[in-house]
């Protein structure tokens, strides 16, 4: 029970006198307030009792954090393949120059989108805008994504497109505790974030799941669609919407647009048809629509159980089309909102991280916005590159003809949580140069070229973004262990060995952040006006927060929605199936999500041995009749298997699951990649992988005597 | 390019249109719809009949760019030899590839008194025309089957009053059996629709419509639902081979090159006349015409009618239900709150069935027929809609785990209790559970109370 306290190991790295720091934690989006402390000996975590997300509360991730400051195999020293094929420890110099030579010459051999970066949803905004700006202006590369992609990139595009701005709550969670009615579509809360759902205990949810997860448990109506097919009930519910009278018409007429070209797909949604393609029972689709629409104070909310599909994007615009048809979005009291995952996955996505983006959630492709930008970096905007590939397409080119032939990648570990993950790997061990950032190894950092031990939080300074847009300050209790250096330390000396001026990439995180405060200045996520010393001074701020007198935006739209004309946009969608439907050789979906006592691509978590005892390996969720009809008992072991290839899993024998359906987490590593089986397909305007989605086979599996 | 000329504007010509848009078709299409209104959605008539909704709410989405459609032309000819078809304002549309989507054609009985002065307004309900929202007074529907079902269903619901006329023993007595048909009746009155079965409607007088016994129900509009069938006459008179329908093979290939038909006019013999099948057949044309594997391989669709706060389905082929064929029967029958299901399962499989008043087993069991997927063991509990619910242990074992969020059993609780920490805030310290969520605080407090000294 003391995994909360960790003894020895962070001896003598305190800074200072400061023993204790008030913090966030390690983890999810909610970024849970946290005090760390440090008694000479070891590390404590207690949860915040006055922040408003957690109040006092935290998950066994967050209570077992701690842990990660002292897991036994730290990476410590850089580490080089040798000419026999092993890693080796090197120095840090050998390291950096052999990375920026290597670099440098890919790039004058064959153009500067030979060099690709992939970046991560955990870093800190600093990291997150440091790594943009590295990508375009020392590589001068357009390769650059991360893995945000995987993650909010469907609730960002119909976000854009509905509202004008992406940001996920554009309220605090605090006011869904004051709700009556909050739809869940493909959000498990209980389990992802557990500490939210003291904010939800209050209303009554209605809650759209294929499982009955935890919290469909806690929910008052379930509905539980066929694995993609989301949309196609979102389409019904507004049709429910619109013919039993619920249309908020005043609200159309003054604060929307596009109303009837979305209703010209949605009136072909009639209920009985809704149901038979979801499985959702008549009565409950009215239930839902009725609880929704008679409610005062109302939210609907998704998830990446409706996102993560070839269709997220319609999907998530069709949730925020019922929204805007009973008159939610930008009203106190009710909204439309993402829960967003990752622990930055807000600000990892406003700060060029991304493909097509430059800090302040500007547009690449937006003369205005590089012109912007360009002067903030002191470089010409024509030396910006144009729009990259996203995610997985990035990392399908890695070392083809056409493709990036070398990687630098912070803060993932894509060979466990990238889709078709065997083809992935693959990919990456097709490079001429891997190089990986990380602080611990991963299944990722095992075929790099080049390994560079990165601090971590409560090691480092800077600030994230969490899911309500508010901006939070991460702070160091300790110094990084001996050997170990930060990203901006690292970005910094690549910059520098390739020739950028040094002050270019600065290594403090506060005055990366200032310049981040410039870039964005005038963007759609505007951070001008938050500054490390109102931040420390204990104010609450959400951007858009224009200037240093501006209290920042905690509700946005209450007056207006982030387009020219003030107007939310219905998005035109119609229904289409998954990219892949079971058929006789594949006869089950498998939908693939998390676990509590894990937490992504499992690097960290894995090493917890609390959160090893709690979700200890791979395992298959399955009815029990499907499972007797091939042959699986409790605790066999399974194999799932698809068209890209297999994953071996134990049974868990789940009656409330679908009989056509089993559920794999996709955090565990090697044979048990839920990973393996998950497929290429994409949704065409967020390049959203269809992580939730594949057709399997599943049989015995007898482990081999070795 | 591929010219393409498509003879009907209904659901099957817009869907097909669609599809061929997003298979990359870019020749030139033409569509030739015989009513005055661009493509609307038919299936929702009745709801326009009842006011629902408006006629305009009802329009399909636009079609893709660059298709043209002329609504209001009447196809009258197809000249195969030059490859033309004529409309009935006098203009040609020559086409490499031809499509004939023209549905149905109402079943009319021959009325007497048709024509007369105050005779009831009489309608047919199929197309927009027909479906404007009927006017104040008694309603006669003449016809049970699905249509008329939904239709008299409908209206009664929305306060008129109205009388259905339907030949046979009981309304929609093709697809239901007799305890259905029961329910159905009852559920017709409680709506406030009366019944006369066993009668035909044969005339109208003023103010009322004439039924075959001589009675005559009060009706200000009657409403033909008197049944369809293909709309072949362009088809036979262009000398394809028509049978019931225009027959077509697995690619919709009619008996002359270079023409196909779909949707209700069409005759092919795993296909029922629905719209269903309509969509189905037109995404697999699509792909046919854009050169892809267009082999029409029909879905199992389930007759789901439309009745508000009224779940029915009927599976299976027609009449299956009438002859069993001695697969194994599942029958629950709880007359009393008017439910009522019946499956044949063929190998645990549906074969057919019929569900009444059971939203979740009409729900489930829709979808594993459709994928033709093997039924859960628990029949019963498939029925109810129960299945899946755990049983409530009354006592927990030792290693069940209380607080999810810190992964804390029942036995850690104990074991806190019994070394001091006897009230919520000292477990939660002891053991952090309720420190996540919150949600297990009362089973906590549960466990706890079973220890303290009574």
């Amino acid at each position: 029970m003391s995994a909360d306290r960790t003894e020895g190991a962070t001896a003598g790295r305190t800074r200072g006198a400061a023993t204790t720091v008030s913090t966030h934690c390690a983890y999810c989006a909610l970024q849970c307030g946290t005090r760390l402390h440090h008694d000479g000996r070891a590390v404590e975590v207690e949860p915040s009792p006055d922040f408003p997300v957690n109040r006092g509360r935290l998950c066994q991730k967050g209570w077992t954090a701690p842990a990660l400051l002292t897991v036994p195999d730290r990476l410590r020293t850089p580490l080089v393949r040798r000419p026999d094929g092993r890693l080796a420890p090197a120095g840090w110099d050998e390291a950096l120059d052999l990375v920026a030579s290597r670099l440098t010459r890919l790039r004058e051999e064959h153009g500067p989108d030979a060099v690709a970066v992939f970046g991560g949803g955990g870093l800190t905004n600093e990291k997150a805008y440091a790594l943009g700006k590295f990508a375009r202006v020392a590589l001068g590369t357009s390769q650059i994504d991360y893995n945000g992609r995987f993650c909010m990139s469907s609730a960002a595009a119909a976000g854009n497109a509905a509202f004008g701005v992406d940001r996920g709550l554009p309220f605090p969670v605090t006011d869904l505790a004051e709700a009556e009615v909050v739809l869940l579509a493909g959000a498990n809360p209980a389990e992802t974030m557990p500490p939210l759902m003291r904010h939800l205990a209050r209303p009554r949810l209605v809650v759209v799941d294929p499982r009955r997860t935890r919290t469909a448990e806690q929910a008052a109506l379930h509905l539980q669609p066929a694995p993609g097919t989301d949309l196609a009930l979102a389409l019904g519910l507004l049709h429910l919407a619109v013919t039993e009278g619920h249309l908020d018409k005043e609200y159309l007429d003054t604060r929307t647009t596009g109303f009837d070209a979305a209703w010209q797909y949605a009136v072909a949604w009639w209920p009985e048809r809704v149901e038979q393609v979801t499985g959702v029972p008549v009565a409950d689709q009215r239930e839902a629509v009725r609880m929704l629409a008679e409610a005062g104070r109302r939210y609907v909310l998704t998830g990446r159980g409706v996102e993560q599909h070839s269709k997220g994007t319609d999907t998530t615009a069709a949730f925020i089309n019922l929204a805007l048809a009973l008159g939610l979005p930008g009203r106190t009291g009710s909204g439309y909102g993402c829960l967003t995952g990752q622990g930055n996955g807000q600000g990892g996505r406003e700060h060029g991280q991304k493909a097509d983006q430059l800090p302040g959630y500007r547009m690449i492709t937006d003369p205005e916005a590089r012109a912007h930008v360009a002067a903030v970096w002191g470089v010409d905007p024509d030396s910006l590159p144009g729009p990259g590939r996203s995610a997985y397409r990035l990392l399908d080119a890695l070392g083809t003809p056409d493709g990036p032939r070398a990687l630098l990648l912070m803060g993932s570990n894509p060979v466990v949580s990238a889709p078709h993950a065997a083809h992935v790997g693959r990919r990456l061990a097709a490079l001429d140069l891997l190089v990986v950032a990380d602080l611990v190894p991963s299944e990722t950092t095992e075929l790099a070229d080049v390994v560079l031990p990165v601090a971590q939080w409560a090691e480092e300074e800077g600030t994230m973004t969490n899911l309500e847009g508010r901006v939070l300050r991460r702070r160091a209790l300790l110094a990084p262990p001996e050997g170990v250096r930060t990203d901006l330390e690292v970005l910094h000396g690549l910059a520098v060995r390739m020739g950028q001026p040094a002050e270019r990439f600065p290594v403090s995180p506060r005055a990366v952040f200032d310049e981040l405060r410039r870039a964005s200045s005038g963007g759609r996520a505007d951070y001008a006006g938050i500054t490390y010393e109102r931040l420390d001074a204990g104010e609450a701020l959400h951007w858009p927060c224009p200037d240093e007198n501006h209290p920042g935006t905690p509700r946005l739209f209450l007056d207006r929605f982030a387009h020219a004309d003030g107007r939310a946009r219905f998005a035109p969608v119609e229904y289409r199936d998954p990219a892949e439907t079971p058929d006789a050789g594949f006869p089950l979906h498998a939908t693939t999500g998390r676990v509590l006592a894990q937490y992504q691509s499992g690097a960290q978590t894995r090493r917890v041995p609390e959160l090893m005892d709690a979700a200890p390996e791979a395992h298959v969720e399955i009815h029990p009749d499907t499972a007797a009809r091939y042959g699986l008992s409790e605790g066999d072991l399974a194999r799932i298997t698809s068209a890209r290839g297999s994953t071996i899993a134990r049974v868990r024998l789940v009656r409330t699951l679908r009989t056509d359906t089993v559920f794999l987490p996709f955090h565990f590593p090697d044979a048990g990649r839920a990973n393996l089986l998950t497929g290429p397909a994409l949704d065409p305007v967020s390049g959203m992988p269809e992580f939730k989605v594949s057709a399997v086979r599943v049989e015995p599996w007898q482990e081999r005597a070795t | 390019m591929t010219a393409i000329t498509v003879i009907g504007c209904g659901p099957a010509a817009h869907r097909l249109v669609q599809r061929l848009h997003h298979h990359g078709h870019r020749g030139p299409v033409t569509v030739l719809g015989a009513e005055p209104e661009p493509a609307y959605n038919r299936a929702l008539l009745v709801s326009a009949l009842d006011g629902t909704l408006r006629a305009r709410d009802l329009a399909l989405a636009p079609f893709p760019p660059g298709v043209r459609v002329r609504t209001g032309t009447r196809a009258v000819a197809v000249d195969r030899r030059r490859r033309l078809v004529r409309g009935d304002d006098g203009t040609e549309h020559p086409y490499d590839v031809l499509v004939l989507a023209t549905g149905s054609r109402a079943v009319l009985p021959r009325l007497t008194g048709a024509g007369g002065r105050f005779v009831p307004d009489v309608r047919v309900p199929r197309t927009l025309a027909g479906a404007r929202p009927v006017g104040e007074g008694p309603v006669v529907v003449a016809g049970g089957g699905l249509r008329g079902v939904e239709t008299a269903y409908a209206l009664g619901r929305a306060g008129h009053h109205v009388t259905l006329v339907h030949p046979g023993a009981h309304p929609m007595h093709r697809l239901l059996d007799e305890r259905a048909g029961a329910l159905l009746t009852a559920a017709l009155r409680d709506a406030g629709v009366a019944l006369e079965t066993g009668r035909r409607v044969t005339g109208v007088e003023p103010g009322r419509a004439v039924l075959d016994d001589g009675r005559s129900p009060a009706a200000g509009t009657l409403l033909l639902c008197t049944g369809a069938r293909p709309d072949t006459a362009l088809a036979r008179a262009a000398g394809l081979a028509v049978r019931h329908g225009v027959v077509v093979d697995d690619r919709l290939r009619t008996s002359a090159p270079d023409v196909y038909a779909l949707g209700d006019c069409a005759e092919h013999p795993g296909c029922q006349a629905t719209l269903a099948s309509a969509w189905e057949q037109a995404d697999a044309l699509a792909r046919t015409l854009t050169g892809g594997d267009g082999r029409l391989r029909p879905a199992r669709h389930v007759v789901r009618p439309r009745l508000s706060g009224l779940d029915v389905a009927v599976l299976g082929p027609p009449g299956a239900l009438r002859r069993p064929d001695g697969g194994e029967q599942v029958v629950l029958s709880d007359p009393a709150r008017g439910r009522y299901g019946r499956l044949v399962l063929h190998d645990g499989r549906v074969h057919a069935g019929v569900l009444v008043r059971l939203p979740r087993a009409v729900a489930t069991v829709g979808q594993l027929y459709a994928a033709d997927r093997p039924l859960p063991a628990d029949r019963l509990a498939l029925l109810l809609g129960t299945g899946g619910e755990y049983a409530e242990s009354a006592e927990l074992p030792d290693t069940a785990v209380v607080c999810q969020c810190n992964n804390v059993t029942k036995k850690a609780l104990e074991q806190a209790w019994h070394s001091g920490a006897r009230d919520l805030p000292a477990i939660a310290a002891a053991t952090r559970a309720t420190t996540g969520c919150g949600s297990c605080a009362a089973l906590v407090r549960q466990v706890c109370g079973a220890l303290a000294p009574a």
